[in-house]
Order: C-alpha cells, then sequence, then structure tokens
C-alpha cells in the first residue's frame, strides 16, 4: 500500500467532509432553533449555486460580486421560506411539517430544472492555477478555498453562538421557548434568522461544490448526504454536525479505496457512510454528541 | 373610563379585571379579579391546583384568558406577546426551574439583558465600530452588580445545570432581575429549599422589592414566609378567589380555613395531585 496515495486520500475526505459538515451544521442550526427537519437543505445548495452561476454567466458580474449578491438573496430566500411556508404550520404534527419540506424539495428540483435545463453547466474559471502542491501532495485550488471557507464559516459559527446577542437568544429559544420569550426573546425572529443563516451558509458550499464539479441537480445529492453526517454527531448538536460530516468525508474516500484494492464489490463510496451510521446508532443510539432524550414514565 | 393611559402613583401596576381561563371542559380560573400596587408585596396562596400558576401564566403571557382583561400600568396588554410584556417590565422565575441547563451561569444572565441590548445584528459584526463594545461593558457591569448581590460570583462560569439546586433557584432568580422588570412574578421561589436557603430567599426578595424598587407578584406555599413578608395575600380555591387582604385578616377568614383544613364533606372532593 502506498502511504502518499492513502494521505491523498485522507485530505481529500477532510475537505470534502468538512463540506458535509458546514451543510450537516446549517441542517442542525434549523432543527434546533425550530424542530424542523428539513428535507430541502440540499435545494438551498442547488438554489444557491445556479443563482450565483446565472449572475456570473448572464450578467457578467466579477465572482466576488455575483457571490455578495447570491448571499443577500439567500438571507432573503429563507426568511420568506420560513415566513410564508413554515409559519403557518407552527404546532402542526411533525409528519405534515415533514411532508413540507420534502414538497419543497422536489419544487425547487424541478423549479431549477425548469429555469436552467437538466445539464450540468460549468462555472467560469476563478483561479489561475488548477493545482497547487501542499506538502508533497496533489491539490486542487478549488478544493483549498473550499476547506479555508469551511473553517471561516465554522469559526463564524462558534463566534456568532458564544458572542453574539442573537447567537445566544437563539441557544436559549432552542432549549425552552417559552422563557426564552418570557425573557424578551422574538421566537418568531429567531426561526427566521434560523432559516436565513441556514439557506446562506448552505448556499455558501453549494457555490463551492459548483465551482469544483459544475452545477447540476446532483447538488442536491448533498441534502441527502446530510443525514449520516448528522445523525453520527447527534441531531442536536453542532460540534456532532461538523466530526459527523468529516467521519462521512473520510469513510468515503477510503472506502472507495478499499474497495478498488481488496474487495472489489463496487460503489461503496456511496453507501459506507449508511453502514457506519447503523453501526454508529446501534452503539449509541442518539449520536455520538446527541442529548439522550429520558422519559419518566 | 380607564381608556386613556395615564400612569401614576395611584394607577395600580397590575390589574386583573374578571379574569376566566379554560382549558376545554376546565374552568381553571373563574372570575378573579385583583390590583397589585406599585411597590408592594403581593401573594397568591391556595391549595394544590387552585388556578394560581394560571394566573400568573395569564400575567406573563403563557396564556391568554378566555375572558377579561390583565392591565399593566393602567394598558390592555391581554392580548400582547410574552416578549413584548417582558420589554414593559415583567419578569417571571418558573415553578419547575427552567434556566438554560448547557448555558454558564453569565450566559443564562445575559439572555435576560436581550430586549435592553440594542445592538443588532449587523452593528454587532461591526462590533468595535458600533458601538457594541460599549454597550456590551456597560451591561456587564449591571449584571456583575446582580451577581454580585444574589452571591453567585464563585460560580458565575459554571454551566448552569450542573449547580445544586438551591443555587440554580438563585440564579434563575438573577436572570429574571437582569430583565430589570418593574414587576416581578415570582413562581414558588422557595419551593424545595431548606430553612436556611428560604431565609436567603426571602432576605433576597425584600432587598429587590426595598432597594430595587421591584414590585412581587409571588406563588409560594410557605405560609410563614408568605405572612412575613407579603403586604397583602390573595387566596384562591378551585380557581375562584375566596380572599384578598393583609396576612393575618387573610388567615383569620373562615372560607380560608375551610379551603385548607377542609370540612369533612370538601375533604372528599379535593384533589390529592398537584395541577401545575
Amino acid at each position: 500500500m502506498e502511504l502518499g496515495f492513502f494521505l491523498q486520500l485522507l485530505l481529500n475526505g477532510l475537505i470534502v467532509g468538512a463540506l458535509y459538515g458546514v451543510v450537516a451544521m446549517s441542517f442542525v442550526l434549523i432543527y434546533k432553533a425550530s424542530q424542523v427537519v428539513n428535507f430541502a437543505q440540499g435545494e438551498f445548495l442547488l438554489v444557491g449555486a445556479w443563482v450565483c452561476w446565472w449572475l456570473l454567466t448572464a450578467w457578467q458580474l466579477p465572482f466576488w460580486a455575483g457571490f455578495l449578491v447570491t448571499l443577500a438573496f439567500m438571507t432573503a430566500f429563507g426568511v420568506i421560506l420560513q415566513v410564508v411556508v413554515l409559519r403557518p404550520l407552527i404546532g402542526e404534527p411533525v409528519i405534515s411539517v415533514i411532508m413540507v419540506t420534502i414538497g419543497l424539495s422536489i419544487f425547487f428540483q424541478a423549479l431549477m430544472k425548469w429555469m436552467f435545463g437538466v445539464f450540468a453547466q460549468p462555472f467560469p474559471s476563478i483561479f489561475a492555477a488548477d493545482q497547487v502542491r501542499v506538502l508533497g501532495l496533489e491539490v486542487q485550488s478549488v478544493y483549498l478555498l473550499s476547506l479555508a471557507i469551511s473553517v471561516a464559516i465554522m469559526l463564524g459559527f462558534w463566534w456568532f453562538f458564544t458572542y453574539s446577542k442573537h447567537g445566544l437568544a437563539m441557544r436559549a429559544t432552542a432549549f425552552d421557548q417559552q422563557v426564552a420569550a418570557s425573557l424578551g426573546v422574538s421566537v418568531p425572529r429567531v426561526f427566521a434568522m434560523s432559516w436565513a443563516i441556514s439557506a446562506v451558509v448552505s448556499a455558501v458550499a453549494g457555490v463551492v461544490v459548483g465551482v469544483v464539479n459544475g452545477v447540476s441537480s446532483a447538488l442536491s445529492f448533498y441534502g441527502i448526504k446530510v443525514f449520516p453526517a448528522v445523525i453520527l454527531g447527534g441531531l442536536d448538536s453542532i460540534v456532532g454536525a461538523v466530526l459527523g460530516g468529516l467521519i462521512v468525508g473520510v469513510l468515503e474516500n477510503v472506502a472507495q479505496w478499499l474497495d478498488a484494492e481488496v474487495l472489489n464489490w463496487g460503489n461503496m463510496y456511496q453507501i459506507a457512510p449508511f453502514y457506519a451510521l447503523i453501526l454508529i446508532l446501534l452503539i449509541k443510539p442518539y449520536g455520538l454528541f446527541g442529548t439522550e432524550a429520558i422519559e419518566r414514565v | 373610563m380607564r381608556e386613556s393611559v395615564r400612569v401614576d402613583a395611584e394607577t395600580p401596576i397590575l390589574e386583573a379585571e374578571r379574569v376566566s381561563l379554560r382549558f376545554g371542559g376546565v374552568r381553571a380560573l373563574t372570575d378573579v379579579s385583583f390590583a397589585v400596587r406599585r411597590g408592594e408585596i403581593f401573594s397568591i396562596i391556595g391549595p394544590n391546583g387552585a388556578g394560581k400558576t394560571s394566573m400568573v401564566n395569564c400575567v406573563s403571557g403563557r396564556y391568554r384568558p378566555t375572558e377579561g382583561r390583565i392591565l399593566f400600568e393602567g394598558r390592555d396588554i391581554t392580548r400582547m406577546p410574552t416578549r413584548r410584556r417582558a420589554a414593559l417590565g415583567i419578569g417571571r422565575t418558573f415553578q419547575n426551574l427552567a434556566l438554560f441547563g448547557h448555558m454558564t451561569v453569565l450566559d443564562n444572565i445575559m439572555v435576560g439583558r436581550h430586549h435592553l441590548l440594542r445592538s443588532g445584528f449587523l452593528r454587532g459584526m461591526v462590533y468595535w465600530l458600533g458601538g457594541a463594545q460599549r454597550e456590551e461593558i456597560a451591561h456587564r457591569r449591571e449584571v456583575e452588580e446582580i451577581i454580585d448581590f444574589l452571591e453567585i460570583q464563585h460560580v458565575r462560569k459554571a454551566v448552569a445545570g450542573q449547580l445544586p439546586y438551591g443555587l440554580r433557584k438563585r440564579v434563575e432568580l438573577a436572570r429574571a432581575v437582569a430583565l430589570r422588570p418593574k414587576l416581578i412574578l415570582l413562581d414558588e421561589p422557595m419551593a424545595g429549599m431548606n430553612l436556611e436557603e428560604k431565609e436567603d430567599m426571602a432576605r433576597y426578595i425584600l432587598d429587590l422589592n426595598e432597594e430595587w424598587g421591584m414590585t412581587v407578584l409571588m406563588i409560594e406555599h410557605d405560609m410563614g414566609v408568605v405572612m412575613d413578608i407579603s403586604q397583602r395575600v390573595m387566596v384562591l380555591d378551585f380557581g375562584r378567589k375566596i380572599a384578598e387582604g393583609p396576612p393575618e385578616a387573610v388567615l383569620a377568614d373562615e372560607h380560608v380555613k375551610r379551603a385548607y383544613l377542609g370540612e369533612a364533606d370538601e375533604a372528599v372532593s379535593e384533589p390529592e395531585e398537584a395541577v401545575a
């Protein structure tokens, strides 16, 4: 076995895993703040990436400008989605809310196909050099950028929840909405804000993946990959989501290598995370960092 | 008559006018009226399931009365959402401790400052430029004052959920005080405490009332404490008001004696379990 090749796989896994972690974090954010399981998380990536691609190609905006406009658009998108679609569902059974987010997911996939077609579209090139060497390993420059952005977002989350007034209000709301309201926190605003932040952060991930692989409906598959990541880490733990994402990213790559070298079963890249998911849930049913729901009878 | 909002020393800080609350067929409150004067300590007592917590929940906004009105400083707040009542100056603690268990004591108290922190999201992002930092320092000073007052300096960085019960009760009080409320609602502040802790808590409540100028509306089961520190007491039984007045007068009241000691026929029908 070649050590260099293995390290390369590990690095790729960490880079992709960091992106999974970012998406998983924004999924957990919505779940924690408003107890909604958002099956349309992957479509946030899709919508963000298409909007950014459209601004860059149809309007010929420079990358930074198109990117900023995309973020502004996604903020409004998240708020409107929450206020128009999800706010009326407060107090409805969980299954209804889940059906609605699945509906949203199908709707936005179809809408994007209708507006931008069914073929993958490449982003205009952003970097002069496609590949750079880091510690003897070949790395695509976009991957490096993606890693940097992922880490920046994670630090941003940490700062937001530790030091900002709104982060504190969100943590309070996640814990107990009634108590938070009795302390002057506006719960509807916290809900809207959590959807906005989640949409923006997912869109950033969407743009990064779009730059690497091109924009296509495959992006929404990230919404599915988020489930093993999030359940591994525990549904309500943001740190867990990051770790879960990294684990899934590494697992995929290692599984693919094992498959190619030894097993020859095929397609391990896709299923290995889900095997790991089942194993971990057998041992720790609430995920690695999740809160155990204790019921007194 | 009271439609024009005029606040003077005579206006009660809180008025409940013929408040009724029903959950389906269950009548939690029936036609309860009372007024709390500015600057007093007013207690609500009554047997388990009498509707005390329901009454407080109507004041704080958790429940909306089926009938009747609630006025705060002469202003109708019956339909106002909870958080706006908090911003007006109504703070509360909960019967079953409701601290944010994973947060530090300091963060718990800072949530209580939420409506007083004016810096919005964007100003917060340009932390050093927008004056958000200056604002936070001023807030921290006041929070420290509250921490000193309630003698919880030694646990300020501790995770709230891991503190012993008596301390958690004090942290919850600190969080409510951090709101700087004009009226503070205390739902059984001394439940489950030993004698020494109760004495401390009684002292804090008196200080809040006298030195910090807060009007106190309190539910408490410990008769000794209620009689010692409240100016006036209201007694609820099965959702109805059966007495109101100074502690001694209320204790001497025939209806009250009957509600608490129970006569032969009523003792049978009295619900045993607590309905919170």
